[in-house]
């Protein structure tokens, strides 16, 4: 059991999966229970990867590597550094409470819903284990077509083209990122004699800047329409406002990551010289700003509650691409403990924006006002929530942000201060969206009787508020966690910063 | 040596004796045994009959190979060879000949056309398709060729009450025909170049002129007419859409399938062949062909309204993606060749299946419309056809990405950097029109709340075609290895 404990992690939820298949659909409850008891053994199995993993060994852990397809060269190959497994406990954690979310929301066709669900979460898991490239493919691949389900059958009005645009985008940009691994693999061929897509073995590559960069900019546009980097964010606001609650939860809190984590875990470390290629570096920054401006500025004039909520997550994966291009320590580890944050707060505020709109049926802000009088525990969650995406001390939104700007001011202070506008933005819109809905007068009679939050949901809201302020009070087992495989990948990229670095510092006493 | 019928000719021929055998024998059965329209549905295990005595021949050749440590077998002076590249399209061949006849009784009892020739037919088809693969002689190929498309000829008008089903026979007649023309004119300027009729000596004559040379080049563009209206490739392609929609089901199935692996294998032994040498002359051609191809069927497919019609025009981007092996034409590209025939067999019959098995007495099921709600009404076949619509767009982990893959592989080891993104990028465009057809099987309502009454045969070929996609695209392994053995050198 011990050495396939990720094998047991990615494919619980498909066993869970093909239980779901042999349940007779008429019995939603059955369907329903069984989804939630398949959701919480996912969790709770990624919970041994916690107890198992040495936050103080180097390299992956836990690693599982079996031939797959031979004459190809491919491996299945799994394995865990702090990066990953963060990711993976977020996938696990917010996928069962997307689930347990549903309970009451979906009515129909209950149990493909609920079979969308599992299928993705193996597809979201593989992606963040994977350290063998054509195993990373398909993973990525899969993950496409559950949630075009989940958008196109079980969303809004125009779920159609939502799905549809979703599944385009992406899937554009990542047949271009399957181009970039082929050369990849062919240039190991021609340097080493045997083909594989072991990562660690793409590692040993060396490759002509000018290569190196066209295979960049085709990793690029597969990251980066997922991430998404403006200015190839036009499907997210579609596709989230569309999707379902639990659909949108699982879209911001996972999907997204999915991109992030492919520039961290790939670009950078696989392609070391292009990078820190100085026009690369800064045509990346420049967009990851204007994703973030943009995004704030957008969310400000949104009417829909959900649309604004969307937007702001454009503008909150401006500060996670910010961060890793900042490349040194701080902006890559505040980037991955930003994208943990993102996946809490924004999954919090999709989940109220659902639960209203389970009870009125509309997203328009206008149509509320006052609810902290009806709803008064869930005002307070939402003043968590939005506290928390907003990014103030004490919870966890501020630690990501506050190190992301810390890295980004050592690499370029002009980045840092205009990413700064970002933060006060983000104050901004979510304060103003907290005040027109929740404070003053309930001006809208129908919103009198709305009922608070129930049992369920309060159990859906307490482990992500749990964990908001447990990276706010308390991040160090965070930075520790993600302090080797960061170190690692900055010495790969800009070998010698580490030494430079300690130079500085003793330069610095010495003056003294 | 000069004796007329050695027993190596016996050895190379057998499996296309038996069918030949078979498909006659077929045609006496109908009325001497089963002179009852209904009990016609038998003849299937005469049909299974033949193809298990034909596929014993092939196994028998296929371990003679293996076990001699031969790449060859030539029979009749070098007029037909067993390779490794002619087994692997025969066992295709068997394959599809095999799913073809048995999803065939219940459709068509249906459209009342249920004769015994059919199957004759089919065999007879696949007699010429054993030809088309394993003939290395102009003349045996050329006559392997018309035996596979008079049969078909037959076959696309097999609905005689139905006007469509015969204008579409006409037009693929009247077409083919001239197209025939072409080729055989290729063919004759060859036999002048070379004096022989004998791919090998016509390459070596080939080889020994310039490349540039007008002979060469007037051979190249004729034959290259014939063949690539044969895999209905742009601007040769504008017979399949009628034909294929104007055709009985099972027969477009049938087309779309054996006769498009048929023509490639033809087009890969002319090309390899006698024209290796004039590979910088047909390079860029089949490069503007395959573009075209991929450009003109993805685009023309995201309009149709037929099913029918939009699987033709997306087997003719799948032609562009075949021939982008051709056109690197390394190792990989050449085994990305038979991979992506192999998935392309399994994934596209399984589309016409599906198709064939919404056939009802009141309901043709060929309009995307008539799709809608399928997930309600049977499960099974709306899973079945996402499976094989995402594998015909090449969505891991299903075979259709494996097929893709090699190509796309092949294009970067030979430096066709744009070649490759137009490729790829055409995928995305291929996704749209195939999901209309998911579109409407998951979220629409019903067409008809009736659930669509399949005959086992249906069922058992669709069980086949779709654990096929999913097996090849989830350990291809023992596949990718048999596909390496198939590579002409």
């Amino acid at each position: 059991m011990n050495e396939h404990l990720l094998s047991i992690v990615l494919f619980t939820p498909l066993a869970g999966f093909a239980v779901l298949m042999f349940l007779p659909g008429a019995k939603k409850n059955l369907i329903r229970i069984w989804a939630n008891i398949a959701g919480l053994a996912g969790f709770a199995v990624s919970l041994l990867l916690l107890a198992r993993f040495d936050k103080n060994a180097a390299g992956f852990q836990m690693v599982e590597k079996v031939d797959w397809i031979p004459s190809l060269g491919v491996k299945y190959f799994l394995g865990i550094d702090g990066i990953s497994l963060l990711l993976v406990m977020l996938t696990t954690l917010v996928g069962y409470l997307a689930i347990l979310a549903s309970w009451s929301s979906i009515q129909e066709r209950v149990k493909e819903y609920y079979a969308m669900f599992l299928l993705q979460q193996v597809g979201m898991i593989g992606v963040f284990l994977s350290l063998d490239f054509f195993l990373f493919y398909v993973f990525w691949e899969v993950v496409l077509v559950p949630m075009y389900f989940i958008i196109g059958v079980w969303g809004g009005p125009r779920k159609l083209y939502a799905a549809i645009k979703f599944f385009l985008y992406t899937l554009a940009g990542s047949v271009l990122m399957l181009l970039g691994i082929l050369t990849l693999y062919f240039q190991h061929f021609k340097q080493f004699g045997f083909y594989t897509f072991d990562i660690s073995a793409l590692m040993q590559l060396d490759m002509p800047l000018h290569l190196e960069q066209w295979v960049f900019w085709a990793f690029f546009l597969g990251f980066a329409i997922k991430v998404p980097m403006f200015p190839f964010h036009t499907w997210l606001p579609d596709a989230h406002v569309e999707a379902p609650t639990a659909g949108s939860v699982v879209l911001a809190s996972v999907l997204l990551k999915m991109g992030t984590y492919g520039f961290i875990r790939f670009s950078l470390p696989l392609l070391p010289k292009a990078a820190i290629d100085p026009w690369i570096v800064q045509t990346l920054a420049a967009l990851s700003i204007v994703g973030i401006l943009y995004g704030a500025l957008v969310s400000l004039m949104q009417q829909d509650w959900k649309k604004l909520v969307a937007y702001s997550s454009v503008s909150h994966l401006g500060f996670c691409t910010l961060g890793i291009f900042a490349m040194n320590p701080n902006g890559i580890a505040g980037s991955v403990i930003q994208q943990i944050n993102h996946g809490i707060s924004t999954g919090m505020l999709f989940l109220i924006v659902g639960i209203v709109y389970e009870r009125r049926h509309t997203r328009e802000i206008k149509e509320y006002g006052g609810l902290a009088h009806v709803m008064p525990m869930y005002s307070v969650v939402f003043a968590i929530a939005m506290l928390s995406s907003a990014g103030l001390p004490l919870l966890n939104g501020f630690v990501g942000e506050f190190t992301i700007l810390q890295g980004a001011f050592e690499a370029n202070r002009a980045w840092a201060a205009c990413a700064v506008l970002g933060v006060i933005f983000g104050a901004a819109y979510l304060f103003w969206l907290y005040q027109r809905t929740m404070l003053g007068e309930v001006t809208n009679p129908k919103n009198l009787k709305l009922p608070d939050l129930n049992l369920r949901e309060w159990a859906v809201f307490l482990p992500l508020i749990i964990w908001a302020f447990w990276i706010g009070v308390y991040p160090k087992p965070y930075f520790e966690i993600l302090e080797k495989p960061v170190t690692q990948i900055v010495e790969r990229v800009r070998p010698g910063y580490f030494a430079g670095q300690a130079a500085h510092n003793v330069a610095e006493v010495s003056v003294r | 040596m000069n004796a007329l019928y050695t027993s190596t000719d016996h050895f190379v021929l057998i499996p296309a004796i038996m069918l030949a055998l078979f498909g006659c024998a077929v045609l006496l059965f109908d009325f001497l045994v089963f002179p009852e329209p209904r009990q016609r549905k038998y003849l299937i295990l005469f049909v299974a009959l033949g193809e298990a005595f034909c596929g014993y021949g092939l196994w028998r050749q296929q371990s003679f190979l293996a076990s001699q440590g031969v790449a060859e077998i030539t029979a009749f002076n070098g007029s037909v060879t067993i390779d490794g590249f002619a087994i692997f399209f025969n066992w295709i061949f068997l394959v599809t000949a095999m799913i073809v006849s048995l999803i065939s009784y219940r459709y068509l009892e249906i459209e009342g056309e249920h004769h015994g020739e059919y199957y004759g037919l089919i065999m007879l088809a696949q007699c010429g398709m054993f030809f088309l693969a394993s003939g290395t002689d102009l003349i045996t190929l050329f006559i392997g060729l018309e035996l596979m498309a008079l049969c078909f000829y037959v076959m696309v008008g097999f609905l005689r009450g139905e006007k469509q089903s015969n204008e579409a026979a006409m037009k693929y007649l009247l077409l083919g025909a001239f197209s025939s023309g072409f080729l055989v004119y290729g063919f004759s300027v060859l036999y002048g170049i070379a004096g022989s009729t004998k791919l090998r000596d016509v390459a070596a004559a080939v080889a020994l002129r310039e490349p540039s040379d007008p002979m060469v080049l007037l051979a190249l563009a004729t034959a290259a007419v014939g063949l690539l209206f044969k895999v209905s490739a742009v601007p040769f392609h504008m017979w399949a859409p009628d034909a294929y929609e104007g055709a009985p089901t099972t027969v477009t199935a049938f087309l779309a399938v054996g006769s498009k692996a048929a023509s490639f294998a033809f087009l890969v032994r002319i090309f390899v062949g006698p024209f290796a040498a004039a590979r910088e002359l047909w390079m860029p051609l089949l490069t503007v062909v395959a573009v075209l191809s991929m450009t003109v069927g993805n685009l023309a497919a995201i309009t149709q309204t037929n099913v029918k019609r939009l699987l033709a025009y997306s087997s003719i981007s799948h032609a562009g993606y075949i021939l982008l092996g051709l056109v690197a034409g390394n190792s990989t590209g050449m085994e990305g060749v038979a991979v992506y025939l192999l998935v392309y067999t399994f994934m596209n019959l399984g589309a016409f299946l599906v198709v064939v098995a919404l056939r009802r007495k009141d309901l043709v099921g060929d309009n995307v419309d008539d799709f809608a709600g399928l997930m309600h009404r049977s499960p099974g076949y709306a899973l079945l056809m996402l499976v094989f619509l995402l594998s015909l767009a090449g969505i891991p982990p299903t075979a259709g990405f494996i097929g893709k893959y090699f190509i796309f592989l092949s294009l970067i080891q030979t430096g066709h950097y744009v070649l490759a993104v137009i490729a790829v990028l055409y995928v995305a465009v291929a996704i749209y029109y195939y999901f209309r057809i998911v579109r409407c099987m998951f979220t629409e309502k019903e067409a008809s709340i009736e659930a669509p009454a399949s005959s086992f045969g249906v069922r058992v070929a669709l069980a086949l075609t779709g654990l096929a996609t999913l097996v090849i695209g989830i350990y291809p392994e023992p596949f990718v290895r048999l596909a390496q053995t198939s590579v002409l050198r």
